[in-house]
């Protein structure tokens, strides 16, 4: 098989995108916001409860769409949760040079590892959107801002 | 498993592919096996050269000029016009509008023939297996003006009832706007019989020919339609060219479109007057080269026999229909009788985008998405599907080629 697709669909990703994370709506979110693909429909919602110490207490998404997108999308909850809001954009910082193929930037060790299996998808720039749709979603969710498009 | 080659003594794909040079190269090291064509078809050698000579030998701005090169660049631009006369079985050349696409031509009739027609409540009948080109200017004509739209449901195979398209025409219709070949579904509809219904009532037709022009032989006159766009590069011709052809009755009727150079008669301080039709709708400098590319690409389609070719798309079709069934965990939408060669399915457990990417990496092209058709994919339940739309030049082994590739994306993905 051809490295590059095995590389995208490794083993992580298909687990992340047939038994996503924290799936699922969430009674009383703090923050929610959602996100559309206008190249594929595709459509994710992000549900966050922040605690008074901004830290990100809960957060769970819905949503259909490819298996990049999902596992994206599960694997960013999985690692958000616990966290405050400012190490959460910084993650998402991080993650944002990592699928476009650059060196990803103030990350830790422990992150860079667990964010890398999102590496393979910076040798396809048609799906670097799919990616990134959860992770701009959630970042709009935060600013309480109108919806994440990814373009 | 392989099929024998389909070769009929009329028509010989293999032939005809060399006449189209990108077909020869190769993606990520294996062959090109093109089959997004109802997105863009490629271009014959006979398009480029077409374009090319024209440009190095002939080009210069029509209409305006007295010198020799403007007089050949209009004489070339008016015969593309009376080329897609022919092709159309128009009854004048006056009645072919050059726009710069389909999306175009739609945007005219909702621009400068509906919307001075339409009171809040009149309606505009439309089918939900439309082309957003199809749909977006009648929306506008909904926000702006508060016509209401009336969708025409199809069945489950993807056909058009004809009875509920009838139904759906009231004393209020304004227009009925169909597609002549849906893109994603390739239903092919009963343009002549749904002319005749609207007219009954007084009713005026559009038919979207984007893909239909490609694939089914047009005359406008025994169709008896008003009005029928579709777009060049489509019809393995370029981009930035398209065609509206509307009744000479309706042209005169209709305000101007965009304002500018070519489209007046004469510009006064106080008042202007405006060219007759068809240079009243072509403001600015049309698109020259491209029109002599349009022109070469329906005197390429006139070598072929285009009974043969239409025989040959559908062997394509129905043998890849068939082949289809041998993967249980795909689901073909719309399988009208008489549909044109596109194929759109979901594939069980796996997003039409992962899909996509994988026969990308085997060389295979299609599209993948919603194809501008949210109306229909909500008919359908989906919010995307995996399309593989054929062309003349297409052949079964590209159709064996696409089996083998979905076999391995479930493989990887399943």
């Amino acid at each position: 098989m051809d490295d590059s697709l095995r590389e995208l669909y490794q083993e992580v990703i298909l687990d992340h995108s047939r038994h996503p994370r924290h799936f699922g709506p969430m009674e009383h979110p703090t923050h929610s916001g959602e996100g559309y693909n206008p190249l594929c429909g595709d459509r994710v919602k992000i549900y966050l409860s922040v605690d008074n110490d901004d830290r990100i207490a809960d957060i769970k998404f819905e949503g259909k769409g490819c298996a990049i997108s999902q596992a994206s999308a599960s694997l960013m909850t999985d690692m958000l949760k616990g966290r405050t809001v400012v190490e959460a954009e910084k993650l998402m910082g991080g993650f944002l040079h990592l699928v476009k193929g650059d060196a990803p930037i103030n990350l830790n060790e422990d992150d860079r590892e667990r964010l890398n299996v999102m590496a393979g998808v910076s040798a396809f720039p048609m799906r670097v959107k799919c990616a990134t749709l959860a992770w701009h979603t959630m970042k709009s969710a935060l600013e309480g801002g109108s919806p994440a498009k990814t373009e | 498993m392989t099929a024998p080659a389909n070769i009929t003594a009329a028509f010989d794909p293999a032939i005809v592919r060399k006449d189209f040079p990108i077909l020869a190269r190769e993606v990520y090291g294996k062959p090109l096996v093109y089959l997004d064509n109802g997105a863009s078809a490629q271009k014959p050698k006979a398009v480029l050269d077409a374009m090319n000579d024209f440009a190095s030998r002939e080009y210069a701005n029509v209409h305006r000029g007295v010198h020799y090169l403007s007089a050949v660049a209009t004489d070339r631009y008016e015969a593309a016009r009376e080329t897609v006369r022919r092709f159309l079985n128009a009854g004048s050349a006056e009645e072919i509008v050059f726009t710069k696409g389909g999306t175009e031509s739609i945007n005219l009739v909702s621009y400068a023939f509906l919307a001075p027609r339409i009171e809040p409540g009149d309606e505009i009948v439309l089918t939900v297996m439309e082309h957003h080109s199809n749909i977006v200017p009648w929306h506008f004509l909904r926000e702006r003006q508060g016509a209401v739209l009336k969708w025409v449901d199809v069945r489950d195979d993807g056909s058009l009832d004809i009875e509920s398209l009838d139904a759906a025409i009231s004393d209020k219709t304004k227009l009925v706007a169909v597609t002549h070949m849906s893109n994603v579904l390739g239903t092919v509809t009963p343009l002549k019989e749904i002319v005749s219904r609207a007219h009954a009532r007084g009713v005026p037709v559009l038919a979207d020919g984007c893909q239909g022009a490609v694939h089914e032989q047009v005359d406008v006159r025994a169709l008896d339609i008003d009005f029928y766009a579709f777009t060049g590069h489509k019809l393995y011709g370029p981009t930035g060219i398209g065609v509206l052809y509307a009744k000479a009755a309706h042209l005169e009727t209709m305000r101007p479109f965009n304002g500018g150079g070519e489209m007046i008669r004469e510009v006064s301080r106080e008042k202007i007057t405006y060219a007759d039709a068809p240079a009243r709708f072509e403001a600015g400098t049309p698109p020259i080269v491209e029109s002599v590319g349009l022109a070469a690409a329906i005197d390429y389609l006139g070598t072929l026999d285009r009974v043969a070719v239409a025989a040959h798309e559908h062997d394509l079709l129905s043998y890849t229909r068939e082949r289809l069934r041998e993967l249980n965990w795909v689901r073909v939408i719309g399988d009208a009788p008489g549909k044109g060669a596109i194929v759109s399915f979901e594939s069980e457990g796996m997003h039409a985008h992962d899909v996509a990417t994988i026969l990308d990496r085997e060389g295979i092209a299609t599209r993948a998405g919603h194809h501008c058709a949210q109306p229909l994919m909500e008919r359908f339940g989906v919010t995307s599907t995996t399309r593989a739309s054929f062309a003349l030049y297409n052949t079964r082994a590209e159709a064996d080629a696409l089996i083998a590739a979905l076999q391995k994306a479930r493989k990887i993905l399943g």
